[in-house]
């Protein structure tokens, strides 16, 4: 266990910033998102949720695969470079290293995903303990522990002190590149961890959704919640916004598209998708999802159901509680989870 | 609130409406979300309180087309909202019936939390100051530092359309107390800057912008059946948030669809992810009609000409906007 | 006025509407009048043809300078046309300068079938202004440049 003075951050995040590129919750436009720190900006580790989760930093919202350009009457393809360059994400709460597992399960699986393989190989991830969870917060369902967050290192902010303790050997790794600025922790230092750790988890266990009952949501129960007639009665509010896909952790689906840049040459990128939006399913034979309440509960049962069965019972919802707190229309995971597991 | 639900009862028992459409209890005080109640013990859910932002006149667009009425409480801003609906052919005024509701404010519930009042179970504003009854007890701030950026310069407490009013008085003209501010403060606070200091701001806000249309879906003003920016035939990025001109283009485009439709309900505003002031694209809009073709307020009529569709011979030529210089 | 040959050739649309404008171009070419070359024109039915997203988009893939050219106010050839064109131009303008981009960068003239002289006037102020205001780089897409 190491520690730094919190007055030292900008020290320390300099010294990383060096040698790989740093990825920090950045305040911008009075909003804190993840964005590439420089000496210039200004860090914000107070905010408990970025707007956007951490998932931009391996999977962003929208990137080029290829450009292809005709000159001369010759056709040339020029593949996007595959990250080559170390990083480090600061700041991860243990939600949204969760929800990097749940991205994992899909990216690095056959067929892997080589544009997010070489962000995770090349991305080292430094968690930060939720100091105070909020009520929109309900990760403990999901067993995930935000005393605990894991990943390649995780730290603590206690009292005017950052505590960092290294888990993998990348974690070591980024420990000894900055070994110059960590003090090594004081002997009392695991019982302040420890303590705060109680402190954390005795406001997690208070908070008003941590306790949900995921009991219904099964795979042998597939065909009885999609055939469930209360998605009738829960979609209708729903605008068919992206909202809660985009500001999602976990939600990883994409749309490839072109961009005709004329005489720049064309470029495939791709971007996030919504499985809100109606043209999500377009396909050449037509649309298999026309009603927004088939779209609403893809959504859920996606999260809820199809993942887990395909993934030993992870379920693809981390918890964080941004859908709860951004949909325009008050919608949300947790009041599915509740209507249809018979809890409302 | 029991006022409302008794009504409600009554209007769905003797057939009046066959359903109901306001807004049910969230999981937490502050989320409370619209809703359809279509049985008179269903209603035990309805809950109207400072935290119903939600315009419900978008809602009546698909209302519209279920069989029977839909009984309706909006607030008196969503009632612009109806009435500019209604002009544009969206939805049935025959087939609806609106119970306007008082309204002093609705509150942003983020702005709540933050002044670190937490645990909310319900809210009362009380002049200038909101009442928070939290699981902690009973909690105090200034109305002002929680109300939503549209309601500290309310166009008023009148009802521009309605069957019948309950909890608001007929011609009721004045903004909540004090609140009267002058909506185009900002707007005239942008225009005094240089371009390059106003390029600077919007390129700020705007890049932002993640793509997620809420601000479209959740306008009532936005009522195409096919968004131009959901086609496939057009050029755009839609989802993508690839560079800033494609956010330029969409709020621009989008701003510009609904000048002199555009009620300044603020609904774009208050559903933001990002918190993008997006009503200062739409005032910027209605401060120039009011300046150039006079004084319009879409919504306050149901016959009156769209500034944009209409004309006169006299009308300022373009090239005002260089003469007069700025961003004036 | 003629514009001095620099590094900078900027690239200008102008949006002519068939029944005036684009014969005052005619008669500005079949007149010898000159105006530079960076002027493209495109021919509509009406200015009011003119969607604001046609002049984003310009922007957008390059241009550095948007005129539109109409029927003088009463005289369109569809009666009202450039009538509402004058009210979505002027508050598109209006918006364009409120988001910073630099307002000379965009103007409408009203140009008859008769007045050859003033097309080209026009044209060689316009371009020269576009030469003052250097390249569009707050309205571009760089997906666009090379």
């Amino acid at each position: 266990m190491y520690r730094i003075k919190r007055n030292k951050l900008t020290e320390l995040f300099a010294a990383i910033s060096e040698a790989q590129d740093l990825f920090l919750p950045l305040r911008k436009c009075d909003q804190t998102n993840y964005g590439l720190w420089s000496q210039e900006e200004a860090f914000d580790l107070d905010t408990l949720k970025t707007v956007k989760s951490a998932k931009d930093c391996f999977f962003p919202q929208s990137e080029v695969l290829y450009r292809c350009k005709t000159e001369g009457g010759k056709l040339s393809i020029d593949p996007q470079k595959l990250c080559d360059r170390d990083f480090v994400v600061f700041g991860m709460r243990a939600c949204d290293v969760k929800a990097v597992e749940v991205l994992d399960n899909v990216f690095l699986n056959e067929p892997v995903d080589t544009f997010y393989a070489a962000r995770r190989e090349h991305g080292t991830i430094v968690s930060l303990a939720c100091h105070e969870p909020e009520e929109t917060c309900f990760c403990k369902n999901f067993g995930i522990d935000a005393a605990k967050p894991g990943a390649d290192v995780e730290t603590w902010f206690i009292e005017d002190s950052l505590y960092w303790n290294p888990l993998t050997e990348k974690g070591e790794a980024l420990t000894a590149a900055v070994s110059e600025l960590l003090e090594n922790a004081e002997d009392s230092a695991d019982k302040a961890v420890e303590e705060e750790q109680e402190s954390i988890r005795s406001i997690i266990d208070k908070l008003p959704l941590s306790h949900l009952d995921l009991s219904k949501f099964k795979p042998e129960n597939t065909m009885e919640l999609f055939d469930s007639p209360l998605w009738e009665e829960m979609y209708k509010p729903c605008l068919a916004c992206g909202t809660c896909t985009f500001v999602c952790p976990t939600c990883q689906c994409y749309d490839i598209r072109d961009f005709d840049g004329g005489k720049n040459g064309v470029q495939r990128y791709r971007c996030w998708d919504s499985c809100m939006y109606s043209d999500f399913t377009m396909m050449a034979h037509g649309n298999m999802r026309t009603s927004q309440m088939q779209r609403f509960r893809q959504r859920f049962m996606h999260k809820l159901v199809y993942y887990p069965a395909n993934n030993d019972g992870l379920y693809s919802c981390v918890g964080c509680g941004r859908c709860v707190s951004k949909c325009p229309a008050s919608l949300n995971i947790v009041k599915v989870i509740k209507k249809l597991g018979g809890e409302a | 609130m029991q006022e409302l639900i008794t009504r409600a009862k009554e209007l769905l028992a003797d057939g009046t409406v066959s359903r109901v459409l306001g807004w049910k209890k969230g999981d937490m005080g502050w989320d409370p979300e619209p809703a359809y109640f279509e049985k008179e013990e269903e209603l035990e859910n309805f809950v109207y309180n400072p935290f119903c932002g939600a315009n419900l006149s978008k809602y009546l667009i698909a209302a519209g087309k279920l069989e029977g009425t839909t009984l309706v409480f909006l607030k008196p801003c969503d009632t612009y909202s109806f009435n500019q609906l209604i002009k544009e052919h969206r939805v049935k005024r025959e087939k609806t019936y609106i119970i306007g509701v008082g309204c002093h404010g609705t509150l942003k519930a983020e702005k709540v939390r933050d002044a670190g009042i937490k645990g909310i179970e319900d809210a009362v504003i009380d002049g200038d100051t909101l009442k928070v009854k939290t699981i902690y007890g009973a909690k105090e701030m200034p109305l002002m530092d929680a109300l939503l950026e549209r309601c500290k310069v309310c166009k008023g407490r009148t009802h521009v359309i309605y069957d019948e009013l309950i909890g608001a008085e007929e011609g009721e003209e004045a903004g909540p107390v004090g609140l009267a501010g002058d909506r185009f403060a900002k707007v005239e606070e942008l225009e005094a800057m240089s371009p390059k200091e106003r390029f600077a701001f919007w390129q700020g806000e705007l890049s932002k912008c993640i793509r997620c249309n809420a601000c479209r879906n959740v306008c009532p003003a936005c009522s195409c059946l096919k968004c131009v920016f959901d086609s496939n035939q057009f050029d755009s990025n839609q989802k993508a948030n690839a560079d800033t001109f494609e956010e330029q283009m969409f709020h621009i485009i989008r701003a510009f669809h609904v000048a002199g439709r555009c009620t300044d309900c603020g609904e774009c505003s208050r559903v933001c992810p990002q918190g993008i002031p997006l009503q200062l694209l739409n005032r910027k809009f209605i401060k120039d009609i009011n300046t150039f073709y006079g004084e319009y307020q879409a919504g306050a009529d149901t016959e009156s000409r769209a500034p944009l569709t209409d004309f006169t011979f006299e009308d300022v030529e373009p090239g005002i906007v260089g003469e007069r210089g700025g961003g004036r | 006025m003629q514009v001095e040959n620099t590094e900078f050739r900027p690239k200008i649309v102008a949006f002519c509407c068939n029944w005036c404008s684009y014969a005052g171009a005619d008669l500005a070419g079949s007149s010898r009048l000159a105006y530079p070359a960076d002027v493209k024109i495109i021919r509509v039915p009406c200015s009011c043809r003119v969607n604001p997203m046609f002049i984003l988009r310009a922007f957008q893939r390059g241009a550095d300078g948007v005129i539109l050219c109409g029927c003088h106010p009463g005289d369109c050839h569809y009666t009202t046309g450039n009538y509402y064109t004058r009210r979505r131009m002027t508050l598109l303008f209006s918006m364009l300068d409120y988001l910073g981009v630099e307002n000379g960068r965009t103007r409408v003239e009203w140009v008859s079938a008769a007045e050859g002289v003033k097309f080209s006037t026009t044209m060689n102020e316009f371009v020269a202004k576009i030469h003052e205001l250097g390249e569009n780089v707050r309205l571009e897409d760089l997906r666009c440049k090379n």
